[in-house]
């Protein structure tokens, strides 16, 4: 096979000429893994999109495991995860891959949403990228919930009781909704039954979106540190072999991180009351989210009404979909933005205190911090963001990618 | 308009907004519980393993122990093969119990456990055991170290941290409403614990000639509890080392590969 920049791929191979003329595959992984221009001078933020393929992969691949030896049954799911732990050969592997890839799943999503919101990979043209990236996050919430319910330990059932009597605060029907999504007049059996198949269902939906917001990304490409477009060959390479393999490395160190927790510290990050039964007549003490749900639970307990906390909870991540219009500057990167710079980082504070908030039990000094960070969380989206991109004066873009990168070598 | 200065201010209201917010913490997390004893656990850490001899001796305390209230039903007889016990020893211990069964002409019997029968539980159900222990079954030690918060240090503190009726002092008798027939334990929240002192100096007697006092008693116990819970950790960290010194060398590799690749580029 030989290829150059830009020019249809021509195959050595029959049969693959032959396939590829007929369903053109190879000319599509070659034309858009391959060749793909892809600006030069991305940063290690950039890897953190192939980080979280790899671990959608990996959570499909242990779950599927998984499930062929999980009961779906609220007598017997407790009892099943333990088996997979103690009898099922690396079943504790399995599970631990699986609860630990949730959490780390979700971290890479997390630094990947920064990396676009600091770098201003929202904005035109590639708001539909954006927006697909928010309905990832979302369907992922739900898979992640619906998931943490199956070991039907106490904070598997509390979680689910809490989460889905949300909907009871909906206006007339709501109570009925809460019914009907229960299977039932309590979280039980039918819940945790419908639960499971949607945790099986919603990955390959969350694949199939992937696979859009992919699409999408490879219409105008990827935006890059500087955000300014390619203007020619000399500001992009191909994607293979130059990102495939930096992808390879930051794919490798993450996985480092990854596995330090699987092996030495597997339930580090998770609520020690899931280690006991479901038990619906004891309530704990706390009832808490994963780390990654905290945030948006604070913001839920912050507002002082059960409708208004939960149309701010949903707002916030809802609001992420507006994003590119709420911006109203012109220059993407936040390199070149001096002041809206430092709010990014005050937004990454801001989301970390409302999980420090979320995990604490809403009393003291909890209430007016998480209040306040719920109520900056809002300014800075709906307020600030719209005003500093008209008054703010960036700084001046440079001409073209090659010569910021050549000119960075030089000094 | 945003100068430079009002940056200034907006940072330093910010991290004066985080100084309250920790203090907030503190004042919060202020609860009178004592710390838990440290006790240096051979089992933690990524080269833990599990002591053998502590952990049999500590399956010795639960079966002449804590069994006669405590279930371990997620664990069968032939698991014991895992502390270093012979398959006739553990075929010998399950056939001490009796277990319910069918028999071949479809009628109930009892017959001895087999090495792959589940731990008898001590009550055929809950509502048994609780109606047996004043309204509360006793909980299932099968997962019971991964399940407190503190792990085997808050197992061990419970089982050492009873502190007798006539030693406490008037004020912690009022401020948790101590009675004279009330259990006082230190690291137990609120304190007053339904359980009676389950250990003491020579509560059991040890064949391998190991001193039986509380604290001995208290830690095989937790061993042997933390392998019942995690019963594959060491194969857990041997894995895990394993893994890692592969990854650290694909990653080295990769970054090589990476930077000859990105040679011309740089």
């Amino acid at each position: 096979m030989a290829s150059t920049h830009g020019a249809p791929p021509v195959f050595n191979n029959k049969v693959v000429a032959w396939i590829d003329h007929r369903l053109p595959i190879f000319s599509y992984i070659e034309k858009e893994y391959h060749t793909f221009p892809t600006p030069r001078n991305f940063n290690y933020f950039w890897n953190f999109g192939a980080i979280a393929t790899v671990m959608l992969v990996l959570m499909i691949v242990t779950g599927i495991v998984l499930a062929t030896n999980y009961q779906p049954n609220a007598d017997l799911a407790f009892a099943s995860v333990e088996r997979i732990m103690r009898d099922v050969p690396s079943g504790w592997l399995l599970r631990y891959m699986h609860m630990t890839g949730a959490s780390f799943f979700f971290a890479a999503v997390y630094v990947h949403i920064f990396r676009g919101l600091y770098y201003g990979s929202y904005k035109a043209p590639r708001e539909l990228l954006w927006m697909l990236g928010v309905v990832i996050l979302l369907l992922m919430m739900a898979t992640a919930f619906m998931g943490y319910v199956l070991p039907w330990g106490q904070m598997s059932f509390w979680g689910a009781t809490v989460i889905t009597n949300l909907f009871s605060a909906i206006p007339v029907v709501g109570d009925s909704i809460v019914t009907w999504l229960w299977g039932g007049f309590a979280v039980g059996n039918p819940t945790l039954n419908r639960f499971f198949a949607l945790h099986y269902l919603l990955p390959f939906i969350i694949v199939g979106v992937v696979a859009l917001h992919v699409v999408a990304l490879h219409v105008h490409g990827s935006n890059n540190p500087l955000g300014i477009d390619p203007k020619g060959p000399q500001d992009t390479v191909p994607f293979h072999p130059y990102y495939t393999m930096k992808d390879g490395f930051g794919v490798m160190v993450f996985l480092i991180i990854y596995a330090a927790f699987v092996f030495f510290a597997p339930n580090a990050l998770g609520d020690v009351n899931n280690y006991i039964q479901a038990n619906p007549l004891v309530t704990p003490n706390e009832i808490v989210p994963e780390w990654y749900l905290l945030p948006f639970y604070a913001i839920l307990r912050a507002i002082p009404d059960k409708l208004g906390g939960v149309i701010c909870m949903f707002g916030s991540i809802l609001l992420l979909l507006v994003l590119p219009w709420l911006d109203t500057s012109r220059v993407r990167s936040c390199t070149f933005r001096p002041i809206y710079k430092w709010f990014v980082f005050l937004l990454v504070i801001d989301v970390i205190v409302l999980g420090y908030c979320g995990a604490h039990p809403p009393e003291g000094w909890y209430v007016p911090i998480s209040r306040l960070a719920t109520a900056y969380y809002f300014f800075h989206f709906i307020i600030l963001l719209p005003v500093l991109g008209k008054i703010e004066r960036p700084l001046p873009l440079p001409s073209s990618i090659a010569d910021a990168v050549l000119k960075k070598k030089a000094v | 308009m945003f100068t430079k200065l009002s940056l200034n201010k907006l940072i330093l209201t910010g991290a004066v907004a985080l100084a309250a917010f920790s203090a907030g913490t503190v004042a919060t997390a202020a609860e009178d519980m004592p710390p838990l004893p440290k006790h240096d656990w051979g089992f933690k850490g990524p080269f833990g393993t599990y002591d053998r001899a502590a952990a049999q001796r500590g399956f010795q305390v639960y079966k002449e122990v804590c069994s006669a209230c405590h279930s371990l039903e997620l664990l069968s007889y032939r698991n014991l093969e895992g502390l270093g016990l012979t398959e006739n020893q553990v075929k010998g211990i399950a056939a001490e119990f009796q277990v319910s069964d069918i028999s071949d002409d479809g009628s109930p019997i009892d017959r001895p456990a087999r090495p792959s029968d589940h731990f008898k539980k001590p009550f055929p159900n809950e509502l048994a055991a609780a109606a047996a222990n004043g309204g509360k079954a006793p909980p299932d030690l099968s997962v019971i170290v991964k399940a407190r918060e503190g792990g085997p240090d808050y197992v061990y503190g419970i089982l050492t941290g009873y502190v007798p009726y006539d030693k406490l002092t008037p004020e912690q008798i009022k401020e948790f409403n101590v009675k004279k027939d009330d259990h006082f334990n230190l690291h137990f929240p609120g304190h007053r614990i339904a359980m009676p002192p389950p250990l003491e100096d020579g509560k059991v007697t040890y064949v391998d000639g190991t001193k039986n006092t509380l604290q001995q008693e208290a830690s095989d116990v937790v061993e042997f509890l933390a392998w019942a819970s995690e019963p594959h950790l060491e194969d857990r960290n041997r894995t895990g080392v394993r893994v890692i010194l592969f990854l650290l060398v694909m990653a080295a590799f990769m970054y090589a590969v990476k930077r000859s690749v990105w040679a011309d580029k740089h």
